[in-house]
């Protein structure tokens, strides 16, 4: 791998893009508030465009190959849906217009909130949270809020099981609540007698996926509901797995009080490399004065003549906003073409499909792999990277060999109540011919594994780069470009 | 369309799972909750949803279509070409967050080309890989704070220009009793008045103070020499913290240079499109020192097995996935492919295509305040030094100049007394490369059809 970073491939004069000359009498510069040197690289185009897209040939990506990563749900990204954020219509406009100038960009908003609502069976949405941590952050301080404002202000206890993502414990935590985490039962349900020893008085609520990352849809989910109702608290959805759930059951008519949905998983908007994700919040009746302002609603109903006025609102309650402006609207228009694209029977047909998916999958690892939680998945399973006959191999080192094979790796290591975990979720989009070489290397590799266990230590062998020193990178802390720009001070001294 | 199952192949596949219906497999369901029949409008195909999508965004009105002089936060600037060339290779959109570095050297190289470039516009050691946008940056830059003095320290001092929709992230990130911010009056704390300099602030600051936050230029555009406050700042023991507009800092000197130990900053400005708000880009640098109290993703140097040099994510242990609930933020995401755009329009611009737009915005903001303000009942609010935003007072209120500018295809200015009680007389109004001269003057030409000559 040869590739130069972008500050070595500077040369002094050079420049990518050139603008024009004022065409206003100038005004002198504010010479002490004026910087001496700027010192960025200096390239001309060619040289971007081929830096970034050797670069983006390093990269495994869904336009490349499958990618079966446990809880991510990498489904395929329509492209139509980049077409669509891009109309000008949308791409430049202003989020401070007047209300008058941008009905369509309002109208879009006040829809996919609607089916948002419905999808879900929620009675309000927000759709300004940034991603899913940032929707569950918006939800747990919903719950606080709500408990406040009863003057209820010892519920700061939240139960999380052990089964769930980073997320929930860490925007508990920085929403000012406490953390009490709850063991799985031997069918990887929530331990019910676990959850109704913590249901006191100072409890305010549990923070569920549904279903887990295990794969398993939880079989108490009424019962569980029930007992955190019944003492006083309210219930989180993650909304990780939704992927699983779409026209097949909604998580509002299961109890769920507040739930975020992921647009970057669920809904197609693509991940980009980790970010820019979208996590809207649905809330219960109960809630819906509490979510973050401002939220899309008609402010004059249509008459004969004219269609209805959308503008913003204000809930009563609100806990206030949790970013600029009303959220990733760029992910809003393509979640928004995807739901179009659907419509009901569509979206059913996408979870049926997502689970039938990882069901085949599963039937067909079974016998190679330890599967500890095995009573059928929803849209992804959970099995353990190792056997007792090839005691040097671990989860980590299947992972590896399988760049080998054009493969992305399922997660590994999660969730962390599986020993050496392969966590595998194919979607929808993936054909059967996909996962049937999928499921033939992971069976070629336990079968490596045994036999030549070595090159599943020192894989991968044929990507760019081979396994890193990670030590090295945290202890000597190499942040950034090392190489000094050529200092053109002079030249850039005030004018 | 997007599901490629045969009904052959659906038939082997449910055969080989041991289950006759697809709805078998959701026997864990409670049944009553099963299948519930959703109210949608019916599906389109890729051509109807084009035509229903290019009808909506037609009920739009766009910048390109009338003369806009909005800022308050968002900026139209031009986006070279080559810019969304490179966001629309699948390999950089459609890959997933860089945890198997083996096969994502594109995006962690992108990511520390990205870092080295905030680095160095801002003056400051290190930059981690974004967070969601300006807001949110700067409510992480209080929670960095509270984590630096761990929690012994409870008081943030907030510039009352700093923009108000941050101070509404920060006071929504912080709902209870832990922390007070003060210095904007808002919840009825302590407040300097908006005219008096970034030394008013000083009398503000004590031990319990953990952070400073200003912006710069500030919300109404005006930029300051901040060393005296930034060492009255470290006097008292705190960090000083500087949001910032970051096209801004092509001209003007970076805030590391005059003590800040937090830059923030609303990235939209390099080379991302308006669209409505977001998804937009949350810069995030500091000093060596405080690296691990920062939160968000960071990609490190370091060589691989085969000893090549490689990049990887690297102090995992302070995040979410690794510490749960000791983490620095629960941050999973960062806004991966909008630094990536941020990343292409510094490299095309550089060092010296960064300094000329940021010049011609200085230059053209300045020619528009000119001539306003020569305009009978209009005149420059602030007589500090500004960029290319700036406030005016109006013979009449703002929401009703803004009516008649729309009249005449000009959006005009950001109305400030919508946040701030007392300006509703005031517009905000922001000039960057995109307004020509003649637009200029025709936003002149409308308001001087309401001045009160």
């Amino acid at each position: 791998m040869t590739e130069p970073l972008l500050c070595e491939l500077s040369q002094p004069g050079r420049q990518g893009v050139r603008f024009p000359e004022p065409d206003v009498p100038t005004t002198p510069l504010p010479g002490s508030l004026v910087r001496e040197n700027l010192p960025l690289p200096e390239v001309y185009e060619a040289d971007v465009i081929r830096h970034f897209t050797r670069l983006s040939q390093l990269n495994y990506s869904i336009d490349t190959g499958f990618y079966p990563l446990g809880s991510c749900t990498m489904k395929y990204n329509p492209k139509i849906n980049e077409e669509t954020a891009r109309l000008p219509g949308f791409a430049f406009i202003h989020p401070l217009q007047p209300a008058e100038t941008i009905q369509g960009a309002l109208l879009l908003m006040y829809e996919l909130q609607e089916y948002l609502k419905e999808i879900g069976g929620f009675a309000g949405v927000t759709l300004q949270p940034a991603a899913g941590a940032q929707g569950e952050l918006t939800g747990v301080l919903i719950i606080r809020a709500y408990h406040t404002s009863r003057g209820d202000v010892k519920r700061t206890k939240i139960l999380i099981p052990d089964s769930a993502h980073g997320t929930n414990p860490a925007t508990s935590a920085m929403s000012g609540m406490s953390v009490v985490q709850l063991a799985s039962d031997e069918r990887g349900n929530i331990n019910l007698d676990a959850l109704r020893r913590e249901c006191d008085d100072t409890l305010a609520g549990l923070m569920i996926t549904n279903p887990n990352t295990l794969g398993l849809f939880e079989e108490h989910i009424a019962e569980v509901i029930d007992i955190v109702h019944k003492a006083g608290g309210l219930v989180y959805g993650d909304g990780a797995n939704m992927n699983a759930l779409l026209g097949i059951a909604r998580p509002g008519d299961l109890g769920i009080d507040v739930m975020h949905y992921n647009l970057h998983k669920t809904f197609s908007t693509p991940h980009g490399g980790g970010g820019p994700g979208s996590g809207p919040v649905g809330v219960a009746r109960h809630l819906v004065d509490f979510l973050p302002a401002p939220i899309v609603d008609i402010v004059e109903d249509a008459d004969d003549e004219n269609p209805p006025l959308y503008g913003f609102v204000t809930p009563s309650k609100t806990i206030g906003r949790v970013k600029s402006f009303y959220g990733q609207f760029g992910m809003m228009v393509r979640a928004y073409t995807y739901i179009r694209m659907h419509g009901a029977d569509g979206l059913r047909k996408i979870s049926e499909y997502a689970v039938l998916n990882a069901n085949y999958l599963l039937a067909r690892l079974r016998n190679t792999y330890n599967v500890p939680y095995d009573r059928g998945c929803m849209h992804e399973f959970v099995m353990e990277g190792c056997w007792p006959d090839a005691p040097n191999v671990h989860a980590l080192d299947i992972a590896k060999r399988l760049m080998d094979y054009d493969f992305h790796p399922p997660t590994n290591y999660f969730p962390l109540i599986v020993h050496e975990a392969l966590m595998i979720e194919p979607t929808e989009t993936e054909s059967k011919q996909t996962l049937d070489v999928f499921a033939d290397t992971l069976i070629k590799i336990a079968e490596e594994a045994r036999l030549d266990p070595e090159v599943l230590k020192t894989a991968p062998h044929k990507t760019p780069v081979g396994r890193l020193d990670e030590v090295k990178a945290a202890k000597e802390l190499v942040l950034c470009c090392g190489v000094e720009y050529v200092d053109n001070s002079k030249e850039l001294a005030p004018a | 369309m997007f599901i490629p199952h045969t009904d052959a192949e659906r038939e082997a596949m449910l055969e080989t799972v041991g289950a006759r219906h697809v709805e078998d497999l959701f026997a864990d369901v409670p049944a009553r909750h099963r299948f519930p029949k959703l109210n949608l409008p019916p599906a389109l195909t890729e051509m109807e949803v084009l035509a229903e999508m290019q009808s909506i965004a037609a009920g739009n009105e766009t910048v390109r279509d009338l003369v806009s002089f909005l800022g308050a936060g968002a900026y139209n600037h031009y986006i070279p070409a080559a810019v969304d060339a490179i966001l629309r290779r699948g390999e950089f959109y459609t890959a997933y967050t860089p945890y198997q570095p083996e096969i994502s050297q594109g995006t962690l190289r992108a990511i520390f080309d990205y870092q080295s470039l905030v680095a160095a516009l801002t003056g400051m050691d290190v930059s981690n890989a974004s967070h969601y946008d300006g807001a949110s940056a700067a409510a992480e830059a209080v929670s960095m704070a509270q984590a630096q003095f761990r929690g012994k320290r409870n008081r943030v001092v907030v510039s009352p220009s700093l923009h108000p929709m941050y101070r509404e992230t920060i006071r929504t990130y912080n709902p209870g009793a832990e922390i007070s911010v003060i210095g904007d009056g808002v919840g009825g704390g302590p407040a300097v008045g908006l005219k008096s300099g970034p030394e008013a602030l000083i009398p503000l600051i004590d031990s319990n103070t953990s952070l400073v936050m200003v912006q710069y230029p500030d919300f109404f555009g005006r930029i300051y020499d901040y060393r005296s406050l930034a060492d009255a700042v470290h006097a008292a023991g705190a960090l000083f913290a500087v949001a910032t507009n970051p096209l801004a800092l092509g001209l003007l000197t970076p805030p590391g240079e005059f003590g800040a130990d937090i830059v923030t900053a609303e990235g939209q400005p390099l080379g991302i499109p308006l669209s409505y708000g977001g998804p937009y880009l949350g810069l995030f640098a500091t000093r060596q020192e405080y690296v691990r109290k920062m939160a968000g993703r960071l990609v490190g140097e370091t060589i691989d097995n085969r000893g090549q040099r490689a990049y990887v994510l690297t102090l995992t242990a302070r995040e979410q996935h690794i510490r749960r609930e000791k983490a620095t933020s629960n941050i999973c995401t960062n806004q991966g492919l909008i630094a990536l755009a941020a990343t292409v329009y510094m490299s095309l611009l550089g060092k010296h295509g960064l300094r000329q737009v940021a010049e011609l915005c200085y230059q053209k903001a300045h020619y528009a305040a000119k001539e306003i303000t020569s305009l009978p009942g209009f005149e420059l609010w602030s007589k500090d030094p500004f960029f290319h935003e700036f406030v005016v007072r109006c013979p009449q209120p703002a929401a009703k100049i803004n009516e008649h500018l729309l009249d005449h295809s000009i959006i005009g200015g950001y109305e400030p007394g919508k946040d701030y009680p007392g300006m509703e007389n005031h517009l905000l109004i922001a000039v960057t490369e995109m307004n020509t001269r003649e637009d200029i003057d025709l936003l002149v030409d409308a308001l001087a059809e309401v001045s009160n000559d």
